[in-house]
């Protein structure tokens, strides 16, 4: 496995035409998810360290428990430490 | 060799009267598309004239690279722009042009498809195609060249939405997080261009890059077919060298001289004011002043017509034509027509619309899985802008005085939801 840099970060993703608007993951991760009038998912753009453990864990339950799947979490490689530190999604 | 500075380039002919393949043949010499095709694109410049304006040598370079042992290309002669039919009048006038530079781009990325798809509404055009293919099946050996016939909807000719019609007969845009992401038809790599673009390929194939670059600007080579509507004696499509002053444009349409504002580059386009007239039509130039060329379209509003009232109308039909699959886009665009239509009625809750406008258009951007509804936000954004004194009278509760006028831009009619077809 790679050796994983501590300046990676991650974006929350939403498949907007997947999304039916259910809102749970607004509630599961408050940090990085607002709803717009429509109840639809608004997701911060700013990217988070992974070290921000609390807030990846969030992400990963919205993940997890997004009715419609429509949530994927996207990593970006920070500043390299690793000659193996690639571009990886989950 | 034509003369590289004449115009026009394309629309040699008559429109109306589509050249057969042995006119064509007269009138442009046989085709000849040898080996580099890709590098002489490159070398001339060319970018996509759908909307995007995206390299076409580099989006090719990306299917051609795809492993696979067959590839697509397909043709888009959509034109869901109402203000646009530049497409149309192009394959009107020399249908097999477009044909020759679809079959060397095949060629030149090993493609054995090549699939046409013109909306099924466009019935002469849908005529004019089948024919020159029929006329075309000892031209293209190895090729096979398909006519499709997609539903006319402003977002089937989205490229992810055509090539999911070709895939599935469902006109609807695609998700695609990644780009450039690989569109596959039949499981097969495909290349999309738009239909001026393939005609385009056919000179460059036949001239080269420095005839193609004798026209237009060092940013912006060539000549682009522009459609101009709204306040002009009958809507036209002329074609001009890139970096054309607009008013030049305007000129060679017949329209209107001293207008309010024109829109540019589509219903998803933007309103710039009469005072950038002196613009070229060039996106190096327009960029700076969030314009662009964008599929050729330029809609002239008069002196004495609302712009807010006009962005309403389309904003009201974009807002319908929404494929209804994303939330932010199936939402949010009937609420900024709401919005508009406050303002335009210019009632005690004006004030309020036009600030929750601003604000929505913010939230809506860039959350569709097209660029649908991003088209729409930038026409309202531009539209605030630039009719900022009708705005102003009417958040004061002072209505239009253009009420009575006749609407200028040609908003198709609106069908009843369940008449939409995208099937």
């Amino acid at each position: 496995m790679a050796v994983r840099s501590r300046t990676d970060t991650f974006v929350l993703l939403v498949d907007p035409i997947q999304c039916d608007g259910y809102g749970h993951c607004a509630e599961l991760a408050p940090e990085l998810v607002h709803l717009d009038e429509w109840g639809y998912p608004i997701l911060a753009t700013t990217p988070t360290p992974l070290a921000a453990r609390a807030v990846r864990e969030s992400a990963r339950l919205a993940v997890r428990d997004c009715p419609r799947r429509a949530l994927r979490v996207e990593r970006h490689p920070g500043a390299p430490v690793s000659s193996r530190s690639g571009r990886r999604s989950e | 060799m034509a003369d590289a500075r004449s115009l026009p380039r394309l629309l040699t002919g008559v429109p109306g009267h589509p050249a057969s393949l042995v006119e064509h043949r007269a009138r442009y010499g046989a085709a000849s598309p040898g080996p580099g095709l890709l590098d002489q694109l490159e070398a001339a410049g060319l970018t996509g004239r759908g909307g995007a304006a995206f390299p076409t040598a580099r989006k090719a370079a990306v299917v051609r690279a795809q492993r696979g042992h067959t590839k697509v290309l397909v043709v888009n002669a959509m034109e869901g722009e109402p203000a646009a039919h530049k497409d149309r009048t192009l394959l009107a006038t020399n249908p097999h042009l477009v044909l020759d530079g679809a079959t060397a781009l095949a060629r030149a990325i090993g493609a054995t498809r090549v699939a046409v798809a013109v909306a099924r509404d466009e019935q002469a055009t849908v005529r004019t195609v089948r024919h020159a293919l029929s006329e075309r099946d000892r031209e293209d050996r190895g090729l096979a060249l398909e006519l499709h016939t997609p539903p006319w909807r402003y977002v089937a000719g989205e490229e992810s939405a055509l090539v999911h019609w070709l895939n599935d007969h469902q006109a609807l845009p695609q998700y695609r997080p990644s780009r450039p992401s690989i569109l596959r038809v039949a499981g097969a790599p495909a290349l999309v261009d738009n239909a001026e673009t393939c005609a385009h390929v056919a000179l460059i194939a036949r001239h080269g890059a420095a005839w193609f670059r004798a026209l237009g600007t060092e940013a912006s080579p060539g000549t682009t077919l522009v459609s101009v509507t709204g306040a002009v004696a009958r809507p036209t499509v002329v074609e001009l060298a890139l970096g054309t002053p607009l008013r030049a444009a305007l000129r060679a349409a017949g329209a209107d001289l001293a207008p309010q504002a024109v829109l540019l580059g589509g219903y998803g386009g933007t309103w710039l004011a009469a005072s950038h007239l002196d613009a070229p039509l060039a996106n190096e130039a327009l960029h700076p002043l969030g314009a662009s060329v964008g599929a050729g379209v330029i809609v002239v509003l008069p002196a004495d017509a609302c712009g807010l009232r006009e962005t309403l109308r389309i904003t009201r039909w974009m807002a319908h034509e929404s494929a209804r699959q994303c939330g932010p886009c199936a939402f949010g665009l009937p609420a900024l027509a709401l919005d508009l239509q406050a303002i335009v009625a210019a009632g005690p809750d004006a004030p309020v619309a036009a600030q929750r406008l601003a604000q929505r258009a913010d939230v809506i951007a860039g959350r569709g899985a097209c660029r649908h509804p991003d088209g729409v936000v930038r026409l309202v954004r531009s539209a605030l802008d630039v009719f900022a004194a009708h705005l102003d009278a009417h958040r004061r509760g002072r209505p239009c005085a253009a009420r009575a006028r006749r609407p200028v831009v040609a908003v198709p009619e609106l069908e009843p939801e369940e008449d939409l077809v995208w099937q």
